[in-house]
Parts: C-alpha cells; structure tokens; sequence
C-alpha cells in the first residue's frame, strides 16, 4: 500500500479499495518502525491525523469529497501548523507553536488532506546536506551514509522511504530540486508567486518559493493543484488563474524545443551524473524533442550573487528571532543586550549565524554598493539571460546538481563546497522561474536529477515533459532495497 | 558676535487610518497594552505584511496639499536594529522612493511677513510600540520593562523640511501651520498630547553672513508647539556658550523634558547605529496612475490658506483674525458653526477671547470644549438683540462653561435680561440728571472736548439705579440727548 502514488490513492480511496484510516494507519505504523533509521520527521501527528482520516471516511461516505479527500501527505516545517509546533529545524523555535495555518497548510485542509506530520530540514532551510537541523541530519535512504540533500531533505528521503506518498518542501535555491535529485523523487519549484508564502518561515524572501514533493510528475501536478492560489495576504502573490496542472499531462513531445546549456556541463560535473542527464536526454529526442544548444552567459556568477543577496535578506528576516515574544530564550538574562547575545548565540546553529554574519555585512554603509546593489545588478542579468533564451527554446534542461549524494561530513568545512550544490539551481530562484528535479538514473546505487527549467507559468509544459518522460522510463519507481 | 540659527523640521505625522499600515489590526488610541496588536504586528514567522491603501491616499493627499511631487513608483525599505518595542528588529520605512517628493508650507509670521520653508520630502512608514519603563514593572526583584505593541505597525508619514527656519518663531509657525493642513485634510487627528504628531528638530548657529552650516544636533519627540519654541531657546543658548567658550558642539541626539525644562544628550553620531537598509522584499514597488493622483487631487477638502481668505471674504475678518481661526481645522468648523446662528465677528471676538482663554487655562481643546458652538451662538444671538449686555454675557458664558444649559435658559433662570424699555430708560437717566445738579453743572462748564469723559459719572449712576441691567448703549444714547437738552 505504501508504494501508491497519490493518484493510485485517490483512485483507490473513490473506487472503495481501501479507507483513509487503513492507509494512513500503514503509514504511522511505517513512519513508526522505519523513521528512527532516517529521521526525516521532526513530529509526527499520528493522533490528529487518524481523527482527520476518520473524518475524511465519513465524508466520503457521504458522498461529497474534494481532490485530496483522507490522503495522508506530510509537511516541511517550514510552514506554520496550527496548533502543531513549527520548528523550522531550529532550536529557535522548538518551542513555537503557531496560532494559524500557512496559506499552503490551509489550501491542503480545504483540499481534504491528511497530515501525517512534519518534516526534518536544514535549519531555516540554509543547507544543502540536512546537516544543519537542530533535530540531527536526515539519512539518506539509498545509502544512510550519506545525505539526503537539503534543506528539504525530510520530505525527500519520506518519500522515497515509502513514509509519505506527497509532502510539501520550499525552494530558495534548490531546496526542493536538490534534494529531489539526491533521494530519487520528483519535485517542482514553480514561479515565484504562484504559491503562497503566507505563513511559511522566511529564509529570502525573494527567493522563497513552496511547492510539492512527491515520486511522480502527475503526482506533482495533483499537489499544485491543491497548493497554488492567489493570496491576498501575500503581497508578492500573482494574481493569475490557477490552471488544472494534471490537464495537459499527455501531450506528445514531438516539436518541443529542449535548451541545453553548455554552462551546465562544464568543469565540476560528476563524469556519471552527466552521462545520466545525456541519456536522458537522448530519451528525450526519441520521443521527438529538438536539442537545442544555448548559453547563459552570467552562469557563473549565480551562486556568488545568491550568497549576497540571500544572506542579506536572511539577516533581517531573522532579525525577530529575539527572545522578546515567542522561541528560544536565554535563561536569567542581565540585562537587554545580554539576552539578545546569549539568546541569538544559543538559539541558532553555526550555519544560520554563518549567513546572519554575511548578509549583514553585505548591507553595512560602505559595503552595500560593492555586494548587495551589484549582485542585485547581476539578478538581472541572469533574468535576461533567461528570458533571452526562452525566445529559442521552450524548456531548459540539464543536471540538478553536479554529483550524486555525497557522505555526511563530506563538506562539512568548506561552506563553498556547500554552496556549490546549488549552482545549477540557483539561477531559477534569482530569475525567478519554475524549475522541477524528476530522476533520471544512478551513480554507483545513487539518484541522478534530471532539472528542467521553464519559462515563467510554464508549470503545466514542464509537467507534461517530465510525466512523459516517466510513462518511458522506470527510474522514478526504483525503490531502496528492503523499503519495497 | 552675532549669531544666526538654523533650524530644519523632522515630523512625524499618524495617520488617522482605522488599520495599521501592513496588517488589520485597529489603531484606536487608549486600548488594554497589546490588545489591538494582531500576529503580523508581532512579527510571528511566516506573517507578512500587505500594504493599507488608505495610507497611501492620506500621504497623496499630503503630498498635493504642499504643491509636492508625487512618486509615480514607491517603495519601501527595511531599516534595521534591535529594540524590543521594534518585533520584527526592522522598521518598513522609505528611503530612496518616497512618496511625496519636494514641496513647500508657505507661513506668516506675527509682524505679517510671510516666508516659503521647502519640504526635501515625506515618506510613509510604520510607527514601533511603546516600552513602559514605569516602576510598576517591578517583579521578582528585576527591573522590568513593560511592551505594549498596540501601537506598533500605526502609519505614520515622516516630513523631512529643509533648514529654511531662522528662530523659534519660524519654527512654530511652520510646525503649526503643518498641524494645520494635516488637521484640514483629516489624514491626522492633531492630537499632540497623544503623540499623533511628534517635531524632531535639528539645531545649529552660524556666525551671522556665513554661508556654512555649523554642527547641528537634533531634539528628539517633542509633542508640544511650548515645548519646541522652549527646546530651541535652550539648545541655541548653549551652542552659542559652547562656541564662545572655545568648545565645539557636537553632533548628537538629545532629549527634551518638557516638566523639568532640562535637556541631555541621548546619543552621539558615534554611537549611531548603521541601520543597513534594503529594499523590503515582502512588498513590490507600488506604482500609482495619473488619474489616481488626479481622483484623490479633486477630492482634497478646503487648505487653510483658502479657509483664510474665505474667511476675509464671507464673514468680513481681518486677516490676523482669519488666520487665527482658520488654522485649526476644528477651531475653523466651530467658528463656522458658531457664525452660521449669530454674528460672525461678535462669534470670532468670543472664540479668540474667553473661549480660548478659557480652553488653555484648562488644557483642553476646542473639540472637548464645555460651551459648544451652537450654545456660543445661542449667547452671541442674545448680545445682538440686546437682551444681554456684554457684561451679563460673561456671566451666561461662566453658566455655560460649568453646564448650566443654554443661554436662553439661563437668562430666564438668572433673570439677566436687560432693560431695554426707552420709558423705563428715560425715567432712571431723569433721576440721576435731577440728583446729580453738581455734576450736571460742572458739565454744562467744561470745554466740549472733556465733555465725553464726564459721561461716565452719569452712565455709572445709572447702571447701579437699574442693577446692571439697562442696556448700556440706549443709556448712553438717552443721557446724551438730555444733558445736551440742557446747555
């Protein structure tokens, strides 16, 4: 029961098969017995989600249910739950628990959702490994000697650990499609605004952008169904009709103008990572694409503007993190400086302060000019690097990340090591444009990501790509041995 | 040497918006601490801010009213730095694209001369909460500190002048005639006490001719026009000793206690905090139409220099007099109101006299006022037919103040109605002239230009004989008369 996709859920919960209360029972008993191997929920709400399953049952029964109607997913905990704490993977918050829901929590509920809980992440979400989170790292279930990717590693290594057939992530440069492509599974960032970030924890808010993690594309397109609204109460929200993402899922490839980045093949490239991204591109011309060869020309300088730019927002948004009104408190402060210093000191991990340090650095009178305004002038040339390319081509596509997961402490001291993770992500989330991980092979028993990159709302096209790609190829159903 | 001192403006305005500037919460002044403070005001994760439209009309509105240019695109900045009535440790502030760009605010001052003072700009921000270090906070032995957040998240818009003032004087006529037009446009509720409108003033003296600046300091939060002229008095006086004991001033915030009359220094430039501003990526540049400005341009209410030569015009004031009432928008609407049911000049002698007296003996301000514009006008209407002298008005004033009722009602309780009856009148001038044969002698005597000031034996005589209550113009008119008879 664990292997079905949300789609054979939500079949098998219409057609009668089985109820909301035996699959999510499965899944706690699962999540029960297997997580302490993989620690990828920080909380499990095993007693709210059993009741919302019996919920669920009943109002199928009679006769009125909406699209995710008793089907378990899980959350990042990220994204505020009421009544339920929201720790963002920090010791900061590991006492908060919100009074509201995230707008993306909200939209689930509606929908009918079942939460089975909340997912392990870097602290934050700065991280690409899991290594951050105050709650130990998440392992890796192709090989628990390694790391899932971050900072939506929980939900990742949930999924393909047959925990949790759908689970929400957030992207600001990778998080989602990273670790997607380091735990075998598919994930979708889409345009920045589509989803709501009312009540998800700020890391950039420029940057920052929620969407679904599940083992398929079309699964992918149920939970953006579910997750994509215009929300008034984000003010960085779109206002643009939400189409039916699953509409359009079969449409042949034959004419699709595929771009291939020659910047995303260059030195740093793992040798079988690329060959795995080639062949599936090969796969690709046989269904009827054109490879088209582009360049975007400021690639290289993605990563070190990102490093500017989020940091700096970081260092304000988590500014509020000050002991005064909710979250970690120092004990007995002496005085006001005392309790910020000690309550800041002890609250965060080293990476977060690590960020904390550059972006307010980056911001300081003097300094602002030669990062901040510059990188910010980078943005945009990366944007129009983009935009000068989907005059060509339809999509982008090429790898998720330049090498397979990597051994916990692998990288550990070199934060550029780190940040080099991201450098063929971090372009979509400064350019602002959707981007999806899908797997695409193996290194040495180790997914490969395939990324595609689209133009802004093109969500539903690379959808499409990704699931015709999947009805071709069996890699997104290969499953660690013993967790069958 | 002579000195010269310049002064430049800094004031915050609240904006009378019913929401907070970026969440729904109320901004009702007065309420239980953190009671109209809502999960965006706290800063609570995940929350974020949406922008008021009514804050941006009221600071378009501002904008028009001092000839400015409006931003076509505005933004909004993050001002970093921690303090625990500031919960998201930065303030959403304007920096490079305010919202009202350069303007003027033309002022007159008492010798009649008028002078323009530039507006660099004014942008909208969010005002922080309030920390209540009273003794009450006390606990376990701590020393603790009170946060109410209730006012956290309030609009404020923030007029930044530039250093066009010379004194003091300047200084309050241009802070005043700000209270003015915001007060006319209804975008603040003036209320000073309240802090809904708060002056920093930046001070510096130069010798009299230079053209360079000295260092100047700022006075921080004052909320009274007092205060201010008081504040500047005492800082020129000490840069001036400063200077010419050989010291020099240094550039520091300072604050102002309007109780003791004392000032010290709050912080030096040193000591400034590097706020690192950024543009806030939780709102986009707001971008607003020509024909939105244009709306909110044909919907602006009457400016008080408009009012003022209204005034002239409608009700035959004098300028100064005109001025005097038509500044503040309420004492305006209760000059109108009192005009509109009796006699405009007698209503405008009586607001700018007793009334005002009466108010600032009190405190109070003219909105609070015990003796309404219709009662003044009840008052005023009984001067003017006579039924009252000026004299009995003070007294039905008085009643009126202490919530006695009407005028009416109180002439007819305090029986106050003077005689106005021309036999009545005629019979007691009679009496007096025909008691008085030494005084009505030494008048047929005296030269015709000392004559009139022998008048006031007679009209005095009088007055007593009819308990104050003879109308004192007919009593002059008939004592005239019959002593002229009499030459």
């Amino acid at each position: 029961m664990h292997n079905k996709t949300l789609a054979e859920i939500i079949a098998g919960l219409n057609s009668g098969a089985f109820s909301s209360v035996e699959i999510t029972g499965h899944l706690l008993n699962r999540i029960r017995q297997l997580d302490p191997q993989y620690n990828s929920f920080i909380t499990v709400t095993a007693e709210a989600a059993l009741a919302s399953a019996e919920a669920a049952d009943r109002q199928r029964a009679s006769g009125s249910a909406p699209l995710f109607c008793g089907v378990p997913i899980a959350h990042k905990d990220i994204f505020c739950t009421n009544g339920v704490r929201t720790s963002c993977g920090s010791k900061m918050l590991d006492n908060f628990v919100p009074p509201y829901d995230a707008t993306v929590v909200e939209n689930f509920a509606q929908a009918g959702a079942v939460i089975l809980g909340k997912t392990n992440m870097d602290e934050f979400a700065m991280g690409s490994s899991n290594e951050t989170s105050y709650y130990g790292p998440v392992k890796n279930p192709w090989d628990i000697n390694c790391v899932p990717g971050g900072s939506s590693g929980g939900s990742a290594a949930a999924l393909v650990a047959r925990l949790t057939p759908g689970a929400t992530a957030t992207d600001t440069g990778g998080s989602i499609r990273q670790p997607a492509a380091l735990c075998g599974v598919t994930g979708l960032k889409p345009t920045y605004g589509r989803v709501s970030r009312w009540g998800m924890i700020a890391f950039a808010s420029s940057l920052d952008q929620a969407g679904p993690m599940a083992r398929t594309a079309e699964d992918c397109a149920l939970m953006l169904n579910a997750m994509a609204s215009f929300d008034p109460k984000d003010s960085t929200s779109i206002d643009r009709k939400v189409p039916d993402y699953t509409a359009n899922l079969n449409q042949p490839l034959s004419g699709l103008k595929i771009g291939i980045p020659k910047e995303y093949f260059g030195e740093g490239l793992n040798p079988g990572t690329e060959q795995a991204v080639r062949e599936a591109l090969t796969e690709y011309e046989k269904q009827g694409a054109t490879l088209v060869d582009i360049s975007l020309p400021h690639s290289h300088l993605a990563v070190p503007a990102y490093y500017v730019i989020a940091p700096a927002e970081a260092s304000a948004n988590l500014s509020r993190f000050d002991g005064v009104r909710y979250g970690y408190r120092c004990e007995d402060p002496k005085d006001l400086r005392d309790l910020y210093m000690r309550t800041r000191g002890e609250g965060f991990g080293d990476e977060v302060k690590r960020r904390i340090l550059v972006g307010a650095y980056c911001l300081s009178a003097g300094y602002y000019d030669a990062y901040y305004r510059k990188a910010q002038q980078v943005r945009r040339l990366i944007k129009q690097d983009f935009v000068d390319a989907f005059a060509m081509v339809d999509v982008i596509m090429g790898p998720t990340s330049p090498s397979p997961a990597f051994a916990f402490g692998a990288k550990g001291d070199d934060p550029v090591a780190m940040y080099l993770e991201d450098v063929y992500t971090i372009a979509t989330n400064l350019a602002g444009l959707p981007g999806m991980s899908l797997p695409c092979g193996f290194v040495d028993n180790r997914p490969v990501g395939l990324q595609i990159i689209g133009n802004y709302f093109d969500e539903g096209l690379m959808l499409n790509a990704a699931h015709q790609f999947q009805r071709a190829t069996d890699w997104h159903q290969r499953t660690p041995e013993g967790l069958e | 040497m002579q000195w010269e001192t310049v002064i430049g403006l800094e004031v915050h305005v609240q904006l009378a918006t019913q929401s907070k500037i970026f969440s729904g919460a109320s901004t009702a002044f007065g309420a239980e601490p953190n009671t109209q403070a809502c999960a965006i005001d706290l800063a609570m994760p995940g929350t974020l801010p949406v922008p008021n439209e009514q804050a941006f009309r009221d600071a378009i509105m501002f904008g028009l009213a001092i000839d400015a240019d409006i931003a076509r695109t505005s933004m909004f900045e993050r001002k970093n730095y921690f303090y625990p009535d500031l919960p998201k440790a930065y303030q959403t502030t304007q920096l490079e694209k305010p919202i009202v760009g350069r303007g003027h605010v033309d002022i007159e001052l008492a010798d009649g001369s008028k002078k323009s003072i530039r507006i660099h700009h004014a942008h909208l921000e969010e005002d922080a909460g309030k920390s209540l270090h009273e003794g009450s906070f006390e606990i376990h032995g701590h020393g603790m500190t009170g946060i109410d957040l209730n006012r956290a998240g309030t609009p404020l818009i923030e007029i930044v002048s530039e250093p066009d003032m010379r004194n003091a004087e300047e200084a309050v006529a241009f802070a005043r005639k700000l209270h003015s037009i915001v007060t006319s446009l209804g975008i603040c509720d003036g209320n000073m006490s309240q802090g809904s409108m708060r002056f920093d003033v930046n001070i510096s003296v130069r010798p009299k001719g230079s053209d360079t600046f000295g260092t100047r300091t700022e006075t921080k939060n004052l909320n009274s026009f007092k205060f201010m002229e008081d504040a500047i008095a005492m800082e020129v006086e000490r840069q001036i000793d400063l200077i010419e004991d050989g010291d020099k001033v240094i550039q520091e915030t300072r604050l102002y206690n309007g109780d003791t009359k004392q000032a010290r220094a709050m912080r030096s430039k040193e000591e400034a905090n590097d706020y690192r501003y950024f543009p806030c990526p939780d709102l986009l540049p707001i971008v607003f139409e020509d024909d939105y400005i244009e709306q909110i341009r044909q919907s602006l209410p009457e400016l008080p220099d408009a009012r003022r030569d209204r005034f002239i015009e409608q009700y035959g004031l004098s300028r100064y007099d005109a001025n005097s009432l038509s500044g503040d928008a309420a004492v305006a609407q209760f000059f109108q109101t009192a005009a509109a049911g009796s006699d405009a000049k007698l209503a405008a002698n009586w607001i700018m006299g007793e009334l005002s007296a009466r108010l600032n003996a009190e405190d109070r301000a003219i909105q609070d006022s015990p003796v309404s514009a219709d009662q003044l006008a009840g008052m005023i209407a009984r001067l003017k037919d006579g039924t009252i002298s000026s004299k009995m008005a003070k007294q039905v004033f008085d009643a009126m103040w202490n919530g006695e009722g009407d005028a009416d009602g109180i002439i007819e309780a305090r029986g106050l109605k003077q005689v106005s009856d021309s036999g009545a009148i005629e019979a007691l001038v009679d009496d007096v002239i025909a008691n008085s044969p030494q005084q009505v002698d030494n008048y047929r005597n005296a030269d015709v230009t000392k004559r009139p000031k022998m008048l006031g034996y007679f009209v005095g005589q009088i007055m007593k004989a009819s308990k104050g209550q003879a109308n004192p113009q007919q009593v002059n008119d008939v004592l005239l008369e019959k002593l002229n008879a009499l030459l």
